[in-house]
């Protein structure tokens, strides 16, 4: 949807809806403001959002790739720029580039069990995946989603995990790192969901997003358990600037995470994940 | 649940993989099943260490009290144990377990399962090598748990 066709000049998008997900982290969905139609998305692809005189972010996409007319993004307010993305009110308009990046593998995951692992606002461009899956659901086997959160008032999503929970053939778990007597879900890190999984490895694909050290610790489970590493695959954050594979500031090893990725296998990431330097 | 039963039932135990059958024989002769209802508060902290239990179904809340408030250290489900410090000879839980929902389980006496690691050198390495799997995957969990990995950087959990 960048404007004119040229990746680094950013289309005028208006703010059409804004929802609070948590105290924290907020949903904007976004609309045309030039009358030229919003770009398509493939889930996993993330978009640069400009706030004109502030900055300019990479956003994971969060929303439905089959809903026409409307970019969906979610954003945790952390910082100068996501304070100020996240405070635009309706009507307003922010600039965007993109969508870039290599998506998640939808099309090489039919057949089988799909299992989705996600940490924090990590669930934000796998809720993407969730949407499609959904909607071409004969296609695949089981759907899992392992999802942990800091606490209760951080989880994303609650009222859809709910819903995707009591869908046939689905299993969603969730748990938070510090729970208050109130909570009656689970208490512990993610990993420890995979104890009350049955997996079928060799029919398995495995989509992962979260912190890092959080994946590196998903990636372990799923390797004991006897999932290739060419069925892992990670969505991996560096600092982006041109989002188009130019300016370098996102290389990690041999790859530019904007354009290589950010969606990578366990096979092309075991060899950088764990390198200090990077 | 006879003992051909609680045998049936042990040998799908996470716990329990890698058990021979004499091993898990020997388990059985052990166990009796037990119900908890929800809410019901299985042992406090403080509590003498009497205690083996498997779960196989329900969920358990692990807590620690602190001056006004009680906080939740983990949450254990089918498939975990719960009082794994009774078979090191502790004198008293350091944790409450409490169930967050109906739990079904299989408890074993620790001084007895203690006896059979003395008299059994083979059975006690193999239970005592889960033990250590299961504290290690706590102690790791733990340190995740630690790093608060979701914490937007420079924010420190209150």
């Amino acid at each position: 949807m960048s404007a004119a066709g040229c990746p680094m000049t950013p289309a005028p998008a208006r703010v059409a809806k804004v929802d609070k997900e948590t105290h924290d982290t907020f949903t904007l969905a976004l609309e045309p403001a030039d009358g030229q139609p919003l770009a398509g998305f493939a889930p996993g692809q993330f978009s640069m959002l400009y706030v004109y005189g502030v900055g300019e972010l990479p956003i994971s996409i969060s929303g439905d790739p089959h809903e026409p007319g409307r970019l969906v993004y979610t954003v945790r307010s952390v910082g100068r720029a996501t304070h100020a993305l996240v405070n635009r009110q309706p009507g307003e308009v922010v600039g965007v580039r993109g969508p870039f990046g290599r998506p998640w593998p939808l099309e090489a995951a039919r057949g089988k069990d799909v299992l989705i692992v996600a940490g924090g606002i990590g669930l934000a461009p796998l809720r993407s995946a969730i949407y499609d899956i959904l909607r071409h659901r004969d296609d695949y086997v089981r759907l899992i989603v392992l999802y942990g959160a800091r606490s209760p008032k951080d989880l994303l999503y609650r009222k859809q995990l709910a819903g995707w929970a009591r869908l046939p053939d689905t299993q969603v778990l969730a748990t938070v790192d510090y729970g208050g007597t109130s909570w009656r879900g689970h208490v512990g890190v993610v990993t420890t969901l995979f104890r009350q999984l049955r997996l079928h490895p060799a029919e398995t694909v495995a989509l992962v997003c979260g912190p890092e050290i959080m994946m590196r610790f998903v990636v372990r489970q799923l390797e004991a358990r006897g999932v290739p590493e060419s069925e892992i695959y990670l969505s991996m954050e560096r600092n982006m600037k041109c989002a188009v594979g130019s300016c370098g500031r996102c290389q990690l090893g041999p790859y530019f995470v904007c354009k290589d990725g950010p969606v990578f296998s366990w096979a092309e990431m075991r060899a950088w994940m764990d390198k200090h330097e990077l | 649940m006879d003992t051909k039963a609680l045998y049936d039932v042990l040998r799908q135990h996470p716990f329990l993989e890698g058990f021979k059958p004499p091993h898990i024989q020997k388990m059985a002769e052990m166990a009796h099943e037990v119900h908890f209802a929800r809410d019901q508060t299985i042992f406090r902290e403080g509590d003498e260490c009497g205690i083996f239990y498997l779960i196989l179904e329900g969920k358990v809340a692990l807590e620690v009290s602190a001056p006004g408030r009680i906080m939740r250290i983990s949450t254990q489900g089918a498939g975990d144990e719960l009082g794994w410090s009774s078979l090191l000879m502790e004198e008293s839980k350091h944790f409450q377990a409490r169930t967050l929902e109906p739990v079904r389980a299989l408890a074993f006496d620790a001084i007895r399962l203690r006896q059979t690691c003395e008299q059994d050198h083979g059975f006690g390495y193999l239970l005592m090598r889960q033990l250590l799997v299961v504290v290690s995957q706590r102690l790791q969990a733990t340190r995740l748990q630690l790093l608060d990995l979701y914490a937007p950087r420079g924010v420190k959990l209150i």
